[in-house]
């Protein structure tokens, strides 16, 4: 791999440049080895190995397999909604009115419900009513042009209102069975939940359409330059667009999902999630000014908070701390970031001629 | 405040042979000057002569390289504005920039506010001042107001209102008139000619020649980079001092292949953008280098961008071989075959952090991809082929294309866009800020292009390039058409001239 060189195209084209000795390119400019160890995503893997390492290790109760189903239970809305999150961040966007969404979904869940419709056309009117709240932020960003921070605060009091304002205080908790079990079956005889495979099916649709489509390389190319994105055809507002769509549907899935869980639909369901799914996100590596991050560090990032407080819960830490301690993580791992982007910058030196190969003459 | 004898003979501030780099470039080689009391300079020069740099020297942005700054005589070094501004001199730049939520007077005075004697802020004292000052200038500005919404030419008297109670003893004036109507360059003129007699040494920049000539009693010529002459105005003609701008020899840099210019490809009827350009109609042939001169400012930039439709515009329209290109599209710019190198290369041009490869194939993105599913052997193979043919020197294809020489970095647009196999191809300022050796070779290539049968549209800001390259040139001053000048009767004189809108002084 450190010598991918390709056969020097023999075809300069007689007619864009004089024939002369084909350049040589490199397709990487570092070994393989370091390419995948020194980053941002390795890091965080690493770091999730090493905690769940020691907590087999130290923590009673921990190894016991139940203890990975509740887990995988309870980060799983959090796993949803960071794939599109991931992707809304990386072109420097940002969507805080995802909870909300969660609980308008869960909201109009319950009233479709205690109404007597089936659940099965319920959940596709819930992903509709997602898919219309993620057009409104949508909409408000690239055709009104306003900010989406400010954008989706307004929206996730507006969803938020609106879902408390459907139910009012009361909770509908009468579900069929069926539905219930479904949101907490296992797969065979393990204790791995059945939602794990729509996570795993979601996760492979998003992390295909952020690192193997023309579509993801015009989100990055949003997020590191939105001038040269537009210039190069990228279509920066249809992009951004379809994203927040994406996030209010994915947002919805996670309140239907929610709701059977807990066989509880209420307008406050899953209040404040937006920043456990923010943190996650950008502790997975993902840039907050955008341009940077892979999906696959946004996954081991939630994984990272869901393990760490699973077994500080088990040795009986409080929530408090628990909160301290994924607070203190989030910072540090920012902070690194930067470190890190300060010390490559002293490395390959001032103008970056270190790898740009030979200048080109001095004029 | 002590007024210096009037025609005294030390210069109150002058450059010898004063010199800037950036990296491989050279934007000032030998710059000189010499301001004296009681006396309006102008400094002349065509896009790219280094004025820009010497005023930024002068203003203590920049630091020189080499060569000598006095003031009064005395060597200077200016670290910071802040000792340019402390030393006494004052630069207003063509577009001020005030606080825009404080007042004016707050405007004049920040950073020094007078204080009364329990340290508070003397809001009295200070607008005291204020009025005085411009009753002083003969301008009447509501002190009170906030600097919000003020037109460009109230906010340039406010600087030079700002730099009277400093007491600068040097104002420099770049491109002041740009923005102004006809009466607030009446009204800048009587200010700046009430401060000459105070005794006050000013440097005027414009390329307006009737203004100049109005306006200065000396006249000093830049060229690439270079102190050319300097004569009182009196002594020289429009014509001398153009010659001066733009003489050199340009024939041989540029060697232009002969070719067959074929059909119209690309037809611009009456776009219109107000405020920005007006009424631009032209047709591009395939084989032709179409030029487009003018000044900077002068809407070129803006025209294009239009025509690939990252900008919008109000009215016009756009063809190609007959074909309409929808408005506000890039997209479908790009698959009507129509591809733009843009000026800026690192914002518009380039997604820097992103590596070469990525950015080579930025634009065939969807073609490289099949069944939507794109991946970096595709674009590493396509790299491969067309950066080796624009030879561009990268070590490997995931350098981040920011690390790149400047000539490179153009080499990778250029890469991108011929990828995309265009019919026309428009190109915004093609050798801006490369070195000599990319240079030439770009200017072989577009040649080569167009000799293929490419229709191309360059916008360039350096006559010798026009002038060298193109079969035909367009000049635009204002937004507007103003010449279209066939390559036989394309001299540096016919488009400067078109360019400054001085076609009287054309005998």
């Amino acid at each position: 791999m450190t010598t991918a060189t390709a056969t020097p195209n023999p075809t300069p084209n007689p007619q864009a440049a004089p024939a002369k000795a084909a350049r040589v390119y490199k397709d990487y400019g570092q070994p393989l080895w370091r390419r995948i160890l020194f980053t941002r995503e390795t890091a965080i893997i690493g770091l999730l190995a090493l905690v769940v390492i020691v907590s087999l290790i130290t923590v009673k109760g921990f190894s016991q397999p139940v203890t990975l189903g509740y887990l995988l239970l309870d980060i799983m809305p959090i796993l949803l909604i960071a794939l599109p999150m991931t992707l809304v961040m990386i072109t420097g966007e940002i969507d805080l009115s995802v909870a909300s969404v969660v609980g308008l979904s869960s909201a109009t869940l319950g009233l479709l419900n205690q109404a007597g419709v089936d659940i099965g056309v319920a959940a596709i009117i819930c992903l509709v009513v997602g898919a219309l709240g993620g057009a409104l932020n949508g909409f408000l960003v690239t055709v009104v042009g306003l900010p989406s921070l400010a954008v989706t605060i307004g929206t996730l009091a507006l969803y938020r209102g609106l879902a408390v304002g459907l139910l009012g205080t009361t909770a509908v908790t009468d579900w069929p069975k069926f539905w219930t079990d479904l949101a907490k079956a296992k797969i065979g005889g393990t204790t791995i939940p059945v939602v794990v495979i729509l996570f795993l099916v979601l996760a492979i649709v998003f992390a295909v359409l952020l690192h193997f489509t023309p579509f993801g390389r015009g989100i990055y190319a949003i997020g590191l330059s939105s001038e040269a994105a537009s210039f190069s055809g990228v279509h920066v507002n249809r992009t951004k667009f379809i994203l927040f769509v994406l996030t209010g549907t994915v947002s919805a899935l996670a309140g239907i999902y929610y709701t059977l869980r807990f066989g509880s639909a209420r307008g406050d369901n899953a209040t404040g999630l937006e920043l456990q799914v923010i943190a996650a996100v950008v502790l997975g590596g993902v840039s907050v000014f955008g341009g940077r991050g892979a999906l696959h560090g946004v996954i081991a990032g939630v994984l990272l908070i869901g393990v760490l407080s699973s077994a500080l819960r088990l040795v009986n830490v409080t929530s408090d701390v628990i909160n301290i301690i994924t607070g203190v993580l989030l910072v540090l791992s920012v902070v690194a970031a930067s470190f890190l982007a300060w010390v490559r910058k002293k490395r390959i030196g001032p103008g970056g001629k270190k790898h740009g190969g030979p200048i080109a003459a001095k004029a | 405040m002590s007024i210096p004898p009037p025609g005294s003979d030390s210069p109150a501030l002058e450059l010898r042979e004063v010199a800037k780099s950036f990296g491989a470039v050279v934007a000032l080689s030998s710059g000189s000057l010499a301001l004296r009391k009681n006396s309006i300079h102008a400094l002349v020069g065509e896009n790219g002569a280094g004025k820009s740099t010497l005023v930024k020297i002068i203003a203590g942005l920049y630091q020189r390289d080499s060569g000598d700054l006095l003031l009064e005589g005395d060597s200077v070094d200016f670290k910071s504005t802040a000792e340019s501004k402390g030393a006494g001199i004052a630069v207003i730049y063509q577009e001020p920039t005030l606080f825009p939520d404080l007042s004016v007077t707050e405007n004049i005075f920040m950073g020094r506010q007078p204080t009364n004697r329990f340290g508070r802020i003397d809001r009295k004292a200070m607008r005291a001042e204020a009025v005085g000052l411009f009753e002083r200038l003969g301008v009447r500005i509501d002190p009170d107001r906030p600097a919000e919404g003020l037109s460009i030419a109230d906010q340039q008297i406010i600087e030079i209102a700002k730099a009277i109670s400093l007491d600068a003893k040097v104002l420099v004036m770049d491109e002041p008139t740009a923005a102004l109507s006809g009466v607030e360059v009446d009204r800048l003129f009587a200010v700046a000619r009430s401060l000459r007699d105070e005794g006050r040494a000013l440097l005027f920049i414009s390329h307006r020649f009737d203004e100049v000539f109005d306006l200065c009693d000396t006249i000093t010529v830049m060229r690439d980079g270079a102190y050319i002459s300097t004569d009182p105005t009196t002594a020289v003609t429009v014509d001398e001092i153009v010659r001066r701008m733009v003489g050199r020899d340009v024939t041989e840099l540029f060697p232009k292949q002969e070719t067959t210019i074929g059909p119209t490809v690309l037809e611009v009827r009456g776009l219109t953008q107000p405020g920005v350009f007006h009424d631009i109609s032209f047709d591009l042939h395939s084989g032709e280098i179409l030029g487009l001169a003018g000044l900077v400012g002068a809407g070129r930039s803006e025209v294009v961008r239009a025509v690939f439709g990252v900008d919008r515009y109000q009215s016009g329209s756009v063809s190609i071989k007959g074909r309409p290109v929808p408005p506000n599209s890039p997209t479908a710019a790009m698959n009507l075959g129509i591809a733009l190198v843009p000026e800026d290369r690192r914002k518009q041009g380039l997604v820097l952090e992103s590596s070469v490869a990525r950015n080579t194939t930025m634009a065939i993105r969807r073609q490289l991809s099949k069944l939507g599913i794109l991946t970096s052997g595709a674009e590493n193979g396509s790299a491969r082929i067309w950066d080796s043919r624009l030879e561009v020197k990268t070590n490997a294809l995931d350098t981040e294309a920011g690390t790149l020489s400047g000539g490179n970095q153009q080499k990778v647009v250029l890469a991108k866009w011929l990828a995309t196999n265009p019919t026309v191809l428009i190109i915004d300022e093609p050798t801006r800020g490369i070195d000599v050796g990319t240079k030439s070779e770009v200017h072989r290539l577009l040649s080569e292009l167009a000799g293929q049968g490419m229709a191309i549209l360059m916008i360039s800001s350096e006559l010798p390039e026009v002038l060298g390259m193109a079969d035909r040139v367009l000049v635009m001053r204002e937004g507007r058409i103003t010449a279209e000048i066939p390559r036989e009767d394309a001299t540096a004189e016919s488009v400067m001239f078109a360019a400054t809108h001085a076609e009287e002084h054309v005998s």
